[in-house]
């Protein structure tokens, strides 16, 4: 079967004040259908910037698409004109984002905000756009859908905005879904409420889901496959059980490390990354991972290393010695 | 009371505070404003620190942790109860022994982009506090622990000449622990310190409130919502919900043998970073949300989503009780 989504290649860069950035630098990757793709990475890794750039969202200036194409359903998204890219967004494939607040219509009813997406993608009339509103917020486990409809996002709770927002995303019967830190916002409890429900809702309508997320946790829970991303890359992917169990680049070794656990007792001292993160503007040819890389030698300021094969079947790596750094990490234990 | 009798085994109490409510008055009307309510943040508390520990407080937004620091912290009068700091009772104290107390007392806010004054210089906001209180009057010597500060908390000290946007996330929290420490406190409120962080840089803060504590004899209250962080970082631990502590313990007690349905509703919803872990974990989200501190529900305040709840638990608030040693339980039907 083809990828839903492949991702050749992307380049978006911003043009600021100090310099350019390359937020995104060369990223390829697919998602299959109906399944969950996590990108991880800490901010500036360009996680967000990445999934913007498919859909196009891009504030142009200071960013700019500079290359690479996004294959979507047998075409490119970056070569069609914008009235096709504005049926493609929220019709072919639906938005999750951050803050449900911001990201609704503050003067519409919850009701019209739905409506008007069935309307405008699928030409539908009022009625029937009503009927399937409330359909579409019984889906989501809002009650009382009907006086819902009426209501505006200020009077809805966080968790409630969050399910309107993923109600709208799928109004459309999309393909795929990109949420960008969907629950960051939310409580614990409220979070783990969303993510079951997206979860269940992508698994039942078999809809592919981009999650976009700093949450180690929530990866290792609902994805299937994991992008890590450092400065602009993937430095790592491949299936989560093998990113998690047998990571093959130093950033994936160190990032899981450096988060203390939930279910363990304290065992020791957490051990950090050390240094900053690294400036976007001042990349240079080398490794941006290797200031504070523990096996960085001289070939890793030479050049950037390539997406390659590592480890387990479909696990790839970024590193000049991703081979040797299982046996590394035992001598540095040892 | 309840929670003052838990002490006697470890050290005696830094902070002991009593039947502590903080409610908010809601207001109505410009001119004649008129009270039509009040937001019940903290509603009686019972809660000690004992010094040289970590207490961590966790809870969901809105449950009351942080109106419980600012509290103690005196940033904030409460409206009833008594907050014991060193055997004294500081609720009702007046602004000249509140500068005193603020000396042995300080405070690390969550988000360094707004807790630092951007047109001040990391040297002026470090040496601002020992001007207030009085410490190292000589400005030359006060340079000195300046750059001092700098270093213990892991930055060149050549960052006294720098502002707050020079610098990244992570230095800028490295300054505003340094400014807490600037006044040489023995207490320290942790309000949600490393939540804004990123990964990587969270585990070097952490690691660098651990070696305070260590080497000035700290005690922390660590308020935080990442329950990991907490497990990592504290000694005992207590749960709030909607105002009300419901459960209070050593930290492995509560993590490996939590007993209020809250508790272990929370502990359910975090996800573990490791797959194979995730995949045997089957839970149930908690049903609803959190109910509004103006108007809570009757009774136990956790009821209207409890999964073990009975009728009894909408009439009578349940105490918080000692059901094992040092474990205390706000529940009636736990034992």
């Amino acid at each position: 079967m083809p990828p839903l989504l492949e991702v050749r290649n992307l380049r978006t860069e911003f043009r600021t004040g100090a310099g350019l950035v390359r937020a995104v630098d060369g990223v390829s990757y697919t998602v299959d259908p109906g399944e969950t793709v996590a990108v991880v990475g800490e901010s500036g890794s360009g996680k967000s910037v990445g999934a913007l750039s498919i859909l196009r969202l891009i504030p142009d200036p200071p960013g700019r698409v500079v290359g690479g194409e996004v294959m979507f359903a047998g075409r490119d998204l970056m070569k069609l004109s914008d009235a096709e890219m504005r049926k493609v967004r929220g019709g072919e494939i639906g938005m999750v984002f951050q803050e449900p607040m911001t990201s609704l219509n503050p003067v519409l009813t919850i009701g019209r905000q739905i409506t008007e997406m069935l309307e405008q993608h699928r030409g539908s009339d009022r009625e029937t756009a009503q009927k399937r509103a409330i359909e579409l917020l019984g889906l989501v486990g809002i009650a009382d859908a009907a006086r819902r409809l009426k209501q505006y996002p200020h009077q809805l709770s966080g968790g409630m905005r969050q399910r309107v927002m993923i109600a709208i995303a799928l109004a459309c019967e999309p393909k795929l879904i990109i949420a960008d830190e969907p629950t960051t916002a939310l409580d614990v409890t409220i979070q783990a409420q969303i993510l079951e429900l997206m979860q269940q809702l992508t698994q039942r309508l078999g809809v592919a889901l981009i999650v976009i997320t700093h949450n180690l946790g929530i990866v290792a829970r609902y994805a299937h496959r994991v992008n890590v991303m450092y400065a602009g890359r993937i430095v790592e992917s491949g299936p989560a059980a093998s990113i998690y169990h047998s990571p093959r680049h130093p950033y994936t070794i160190a990032l899981l490390k450096s988060v203390p656990r939930l279910d363990r007792p304290r065992q020791a001292r957490l051990d950090p990354i050390e240094g900053q993160p690294p400036d976007l503007t001042r990349l240079d040819q080398g490794c941006a991972f290797r200031p504070r890389c523990r096996f960085a030698v001289e070939a890793c300021a030479a050049g950037v290393p390539s997406l390659d094969p590592a480890g387990a079947p479909g696990q790839f790596a970024a590193c000049f010695r991703s081979a040797e750094l299982s046996s590394l990490e035992t001598g540095r234990a040892a | 009371m309840s929670v003052a009798t838990d002490v006697q085994s470890q050290a005696a109490p830094l902070v002991e505070v009593r039947g502590l409510r903080m409610h908010f008055p809601i207001t109505e009307g410009i001119i004649a404003r008129r009270k039509i309510g009040q937001v019940k943040a903290v509603d009686g508390v019972n809660l000690t620190i004992r010094r040289g520990e970590t207490l961590g407080l966790v809870g969901e937004s809105g449950c009351g942790k942080t109106t419980m620091g600012r509290c103690i912290l005196r940033l904030e009068t409460p409206t009833e109860g008594a907050i014991f700091y060193d055997g004294v009772d500081i609720a009702n104290l007046d602004r000249r022994s509140l500068v005193a107390l603020r000396r042995r007392i300080q405070v690390i806010f969550q988000d360094p982009y707004s807790s630092l004054n951007p047109r001040q210089k990391v040297g002026r906001i470090l040496s601002e506090p020992m001007k207030v209180h009085g410490i190292e009057p000589d400005p030359a010597r006060r340079t000195q622990r300046v750059r001092e500060l700098l270093s213990v908390c892991g930055l060149n000290p050549n960052f006294a000449d720098r502002y707050p946007h020079e610098m990244s996330g992570g230095q800028r929290q490295r300054v505003g622990i340094a400014r807490a420490l600037a006044v040489d406190p023995e207490f320290i409120v942790c309000d949600e310190a490393v939540s804004a962080l990123d990964v990587s840089i969270q585990a070097q803060i952490i690691n660098l409130l651990e070696d305070l504590r260590e080497k000035f004899n700290l005690t922390y209250l660590f308020i935080a919502h990442d329950l990991s962080v907490v497990r990592h970082l504290c000694q005992r631990v207590a749960v709030m919900y909607l105002g009300h502590v419901v459960e209070l313990a050593e930290c492995d007690e509560v993590f490996d043998n939590p007993l209020h349905p809250y508790t272990r509703a929370l502990l359910a919803a975090v996800p573990v970073p490791d797959p194979t872990v995730e995949a045997d974990r089957s839970f149930q989200p908690l049903p609803g949300e959190v109910p509004s501190p103006i108007n809570p529900p009757s009774g136990c305040v956790f009821h209207p989503r409890c999964p073990i709840a009975v009728d009894e638990c909408q009439r009578a608030p349940p105490e918080l009780r000692e059901l094992r040693p040092g474990h205390w339980v706000a529940c009636s039907q736990v034992s």
